[in-house]
């Protein structure tokens, strides 16, 4: 396959042009148009249909994603979409309406958002949700101006949120974003928040703390009653990061362990597609002590009508347009209300039971960075392997010449030379196998072919991108090549 | 004999009257591993110790920089945002990042010999 854009394509290759013509006169723009609307710098593409449908699905067969390939990317949860939320998400009912018409006309899309409120509020025990943030670090940030705004009508004079220190960067971007402090709390031993610390530093000024549990080590706070016990005497509140919430679905309640607010990551743990930016949803759930503050508006019933509430007491306001990502909470309640609660719970056992399998099968070659029984996901170190010469970097960029696409690496920042492997409840034993072996394999080859996993990837059609070099000298700009034009 | 005393945020501060140098370690700048981007304040910032100064961002991770001493920016290295591989090549020499107008004498004492800043980095490299 070249590598050729379809900008450098243009210059090589002839326009196929078979159109009959128009049949009425032709006039070109300067005709019509005066000379400041003109220009003639735009490089714009120009090829034949035919050249242009390969040029793409070319590219498109170069696209790595679940549907095509294992995709164990920790923390991230690549798990499968089914497709019957395509489907869903695509009758007409759904894509046909606007959001600007009137109530009654569309009661069936906003019944839909009532019950998925409902439903949401069943799996974590909150009170209620917010459906409009649209994405995970959206609802961070709404979940901790409710909190923010809180404190301040109670007149509580806090600056303080408290992080572990292997938390998701995104929690201490928030709470700086909201304008607080962060305290850094370390993790013992275990990969726990050491308890009696946390009890030495939370004070009256700290206004929450910021906690996924499972934490990114994919071990479970087992002290978190605790935790939620010392925060609150001191008039904190507790947020809770649901990135991890995939394997407590239909065991443990968040509203249960003590969280005043919930963020849920909808491509997590309810199998929507991954936003990168685009549509994504993060809604937030509250317990009864933060109702009031929900964004508006919220989708309330009377006399059997529902109706947009833009009445609610102390709300931080809108925090994005309409209703949220509609199309993407469609395809939630779509996953929700097919797997129902039996279904959910085994999502949650799975997601456990495949990574617990990939821990112990690995053990022996890969060093586990926490000895503690893992949830859904896998943390290993690889500083025996880079003793022998090959990085945690070196064995994932070899796990792609094997079509797997490499495990999160480098985090959670307090594991050097981590891998962190979520294998997700959706793989059969068989691809957990295959994986086994390949990561065995790998880890022969540093003292068999420590070169190739240096050169790795060695399928692909771009090699070992310099990474040190891109981002000291980033080139983002395609600039035409003057000679071949 | 230069007079470098370290904190435990792994920076280095050369002493010379009331203007020090600040920079990273070269533990730190190991751990980070190349150094791709660095946010450094402007002349005449002030800052308390221990607060954040600026941003260090490596290909694995963005990290912040805190200011041993309370201070204010007096000197700028403005080579590094074009260089930061002289963080990685000479964190002690060319790899410098400010020099601040130390306010608070007294606060020298907090800081660590290189004795005291070893013995803190066999416990980290044991942990």
């Amino acid at each position: 396959m070249d590598r050729k854009t379809i900008f450098d394509k243009t210059a090589d290759l002839r326009r196929s042009d078979y159109f009959s013509s128009p049949g009425v006169p032709l006039i070109s723009p300067g005709d019509v148009l005066s000379p400041q609307f003109l220009r003639d710098d735009l490089f714009l593409p120009s090829l034949g249909e035919l050249d242009v449908v390969r040029h793409y699905s070319n590219l498109a067969k170069l696209n790595f994603s679940v549907d095509t390939n294992f995709y164990p990317l920790g923390s991230c949860t690549m798990k499968y979409n089914p497709k019957i939320n395509e489907s869903m998400s695509s009758l007409e009912g759904f894509t046909s309406i606007h959001p600007y018409q009137r109530e009654d006309m569309t009661q069936g899309a906003l019944e839909l958002l009532y019950d998925l409120e409902q439903k949401l509020c069943e799996i974590t025990g909150m009170k209620r949700f917010t459906l409009q943030p649209s994405s995970g670090a959206q609802g961070e940030l709404a979940g901790m101006l409710m909190i923010r705004k809180f404190h301040e009508l109670m007149g509580n004079k806090k600056n303080k949120v408290i992080i572990p220190d292997s938390a998701h960067g995104t929690n201490p971007a928030t709470a700086s974003m909201c304008g607080y402090d962060t305290l850094v709390i370390d993790s013992n031993s275990q990969g726990l928040i050491d308890i009696e610390k946390l009890r030495s530093m939370v004070d009256d000024k700290v206004a929450a703390i910021m906690l996924t549990n499972p934490n990114t080590l994919g071990l479970f706070e087992e002290n978190i009653l605790e935790i939620s016990n010392i925060i609150h005497n001191k008039g904190g509140l507790l947020y809770y990061d649901g990135a991890n919430l995939n394997p407590l679905l239909g065991i443990v309640k968040p509203a249960s362990m003590g969280f005043d607010v919930v963020h849920l990551n909808f491509h997590k743990t309810f199998s929507t597609p991954h936003g990168c930016g685009g549509p994504g949803a993060g809604v937030v759930g509250v317990g009864d002590i933060l109702k009031d503050f929900l964004p508006v508006p919220l989708v309330n019933k009377k006399n059997d009508k529902f109706y947009l509430d833009y009445e609610i007491k102390n709300s931080i306001g809108k925090v994005r347009t309409f209703y949220g990502n509609f199309n993407v909470l469609v395809k939630a309640y779509t996953y929700i209300l097919r797997l129902g609660r039996d279904g959910l719970l085994r999502v949650a056992q799975n997601s456990v039971l495949n990574s617990r399998y990939l821990k112990e099968k690995l053990k022996k070659y890969y060093e586990l960075a926490y000895i503690k029984d893992c949830m859904h996901e896998v943390v290993f170190t690889c500083e025996k392997q880079k003793e022998r010469g090959a990085s945690a970097l070196d064995i994932s960029k070899r796990l792609i010449d094997f079509n797997i696409h490499p495990p999160t690496m480098y985090f959670p920042l307090i594991v050097k030379e981590a891998l962190m492997i979520e294998p997700t409840e959706t793989e059969s034993k068989e691809t957990l196998d295959n994986f086994i072996q390949i990561m065995i394999e790998i880890n022969k080859e540093i003292d068999v072919s420590l070169e190739k996993l240096k050169n790795s990837p060695l399928t692909t059609i771009l090699k070992r991108v310099d990474e040190v070099n891109v981002a000291r000298n980033p080139k983002v700009r395609w600039i035409k090549d003057k000679k071949s034009i | 004999m230069i007079d470098l005393k370290f904190t435990k945020s792994h920076e280095w501060v050369k002493l010379d009257g009331e203007i020090v140098t600040i920079g990273i370690t070269d533990y730190a700048q190991h751990q980070l591993g190349d150094v791709v981007f660095i946010e450094l304040p402007e002349m005449g910032d002030k800052f308390d110790q221990g607060s954040q100064f600026g941003t260090i961002e490596s290909t694995k991770a963005a990290t912040e920089l805190f200011i041993p001493l309370t201070g204010e920016v007096v000197e700028i290295n403005s080579e590094l945002s074009n260089n930061p591989q002289w963080v990685n090549e000479n964190p002690l020499g060319k790899g410098w990042m400010i020099k601040i107008k130390v306010n608070i004498l007294s606060e020298m004492g907090s800081l660590l010999d290189e004795g005291s800043y070893k013995k803190i980095l066999e416990d980290e490299i044991n942990k």
